[in-house]
């Protein structure tokens, strides 16, 4: 584009728009086609193989499975709370893990303090511990939803003190420039510069926060998903086992997927929410 | 409009004393050492010097960005300095435009220029009328509501003159704002620069290690030299305005633009 005409009309780019659409089109007819094929491959081998129901149940006694768990109102009971867990114990996550990455990435002596302890949170292998917070925070909900929310934890947090450093200096200098305010500077300068940033931890973290829901279910009490597939396994009762295995799955994506949503409303500007 | 500086008026800026160190206790550096300065109301002020000669540090000190080791500087009448406490009264008749457009990118490019007016608590309406005036104003009308990374990079540098007029500074402070442009670009942006100078009355002082830019620009040139950055010498520009590209072929020109190449060559 030339700079010595600069009037006018602006440049179309509706060409580079259309051949994105067209790539963006591409996973929606693939998808489908690279599924049906690994069903496919998955029914001939069950079909041919002649292998025990109670190893590998055929994807069609699966799927009536899966069809009688969406229909049954005690399914979507266990859904919700491992919805509920996840969901609360990221939420969690979200508020200590960005509000302490915003501190820490302002504040050094705070960072220098603290990252030995953060650091060990993270090397302890955190799933060993969901039997102590059984003990510690009883059968119920709650000790599913602390381990939710330190698995997405820290995600969060690493990725808020990386977008809280990374802020351009002439970015600031602009903002000096201009005298704004502390919280001026906070909220049209910082948050939407780190916002990528939490966003790409977010995505990480949301993942996180279902698989420590799910592990927490495994270990104690009588509600969620997780529950669910240990019961169904303990009584040999494999196509419900898989349909619930492909219901979490499912769950995973919606939960990942929604996070895709949020990145597209909240930086349209960035060059990661064009896809 | 009148380019001659006033003489009986008070001046725009006033150095005197002014002076900075960086670094620590055992290895300091001195990178601008006692500079006295007096730039009059409407005055284009070119600093121009090799690298390391202190003119972005005297530019920042002028622009409220980081505090002067010792020395009285006088924004419009207003002490700009109380030791290292910027006094925000003196900053506020002050626009800067840096080498990079530093527009923020999750802005749209009115966002982008009304950003000051938004700091100041102005309406949402107001301030959106007032972008898309300072857009024509710059050249850049009908981009209003692109993002930053749609527009080249001297478009860039027009929004960000803009949003630097937008709450109608008496001063622009410019650190190499076309450094990073091409050199057709350049000489473009060096044409417009002096139309919104002469359209708008500003007072601006201007940095670059371009000769031909500070003649081509300037009322004024002050060459400083390096180690430790000092005034070398103030040179009058006494070229008559507005001034063509063609300018650059005139003997007064090229004698101007000669002596500042032998300067430059004897100090650095």
């Amino acid at each position: 584009m030339s700079d010595l005409a600069p009037v006018g009309t602006p440049p179309s780019d509706a060409l580079a728009r259309r051949r994105g659409m067209r790539e963006g089109l591409l996973p929606w007819i693939t998808t489908p086609i690279l599924l049906a094929a690994l069903i496919g491959l998955w029914h001939v081998y069950v079909k041919w193989s002649g292998i025990s129901h109670f190893i590998l149940p055929a994807p069609a006694d699966v799927w009536t499975e899966w069809l009688r768990l969406m229909t049954n109102p005690r399914g979507w009971n266990h859904t919700y709370w491992t919805l509920y867990a996840t969901l609360a114990g990221f939420g969690w996550a979200i508020i200590i893990g960005v509000g302490l990455g915003v501190a820490i990435a302002r504040v050094r002596w705070l960072e220098l303090t603290l990252n030995p302890f953060i650091v060990a949170t993270q090397v302890i292998p955190k799933v060993a511990l969901v039997p102590l917070f059984v003990v510690w925070f009883g059968f119920g909900v709650t000790s599913k939803v602390i381990v939710a929310a330190v698995l997405a934890f820290f995600p969060i947090l690493t990725n808020t003190v990386l977008g809280v450093k990374s802020i351009d200096e002439g970015h600031r200098d602009v903002m000096t420039s201009l005298n704004a305010t502390r919280w001026q500077i906070f909220r049209r300068l910082e948050l939407p510069s780190a916002l990528p940033y939490i966003i790409t931890g977010l995505e990480v973290g949301i993942v996180l926060a279902i698989i420590g829901a799910i592990v927490g279910e495994y270990l104690g009490g009588n509600l969620g998903l997780g529950r669910m597939l240990i019961e169904r396994m303990n009584a040999f009762e494999m196509d419900e086992m898989f349909a619930i295995l492909i219901h979490m799955s499912m769950l995973g994506f919606l939960l990942y997927w929604s996070i895709g949503i949020l990145r597209r409303l909240l930086i349209p500007w960035h060059g990661s929410a064009r896809r | 409009m009148d380019h001659v500086p006033m003489t009986a008026a008070q001046p725009a800026i006033v150095l005197s004393g002014i002076e900075k160190w960086y670094g620590t206790r055992d290895r300091p550096v001195h990178a601008l050492s006692p500079t006295d300065l007096s730039v009059a109301e409407g005055e284009f002020v070119v600093l121009l010097g090799p690298s390391g000669c202190g003119k972005t540090t005297l530019l920042r000190m002028v622009g409220g960005l980081i505090a002067p080791t010792s020395g009285r500087l006088m924004v419009e009448g207003q002490l700009l300095w109380r030791g290292e406490q910027r006094r925000p009264e003196a900053v506020s008749e002050l626009g800067m435009v840096f080498q990079d457009a530093n527009l923020f990118p999750w802005l749209s490019i009115e966002d982008n220029i009304a950003l000051p007016l938004e700091l100041k608590g102005m309406v949402r309406a107001e301030r959106r009328a007032k972008a898309h005036e300072l857009c024509r104003l710059v050249g850049i009308g009908g981009f209003e509501r692109r993002w930053p990374r749609e527009l080249s990079g001297g478009m860039r540098q027009r929004a960000a003159i803009a949003r630097a007029l937008s709450y109608d500074p008496k001063i622009l402070l410019m650190d190499e704002p076309f450094g990073a442009l091409d050199a057709m670009t350049r000489d473009a942006m060096n044409l417009e620069l002096q139309r919104i100078w002469m359209d708008t009355g500003k007072t601006i002082i201007l940095v670059t290690h371009s000769i031909s830019e500070a003649v081509f620009l300037a009322d004024r040139i002050v060459l400083l030299s390096p180690r430790p950055g000092r005034i070398d010498t103030i040179m009058d520009v006494p070229i008559p305005r507005p001034r063509r590209s063609e300018v650059q072929s005139a003997a007064v020109f090229q004698d101007i633009a000669l002596a500042l190449r032998q300067r430059l060559a004897a100090i650095s």
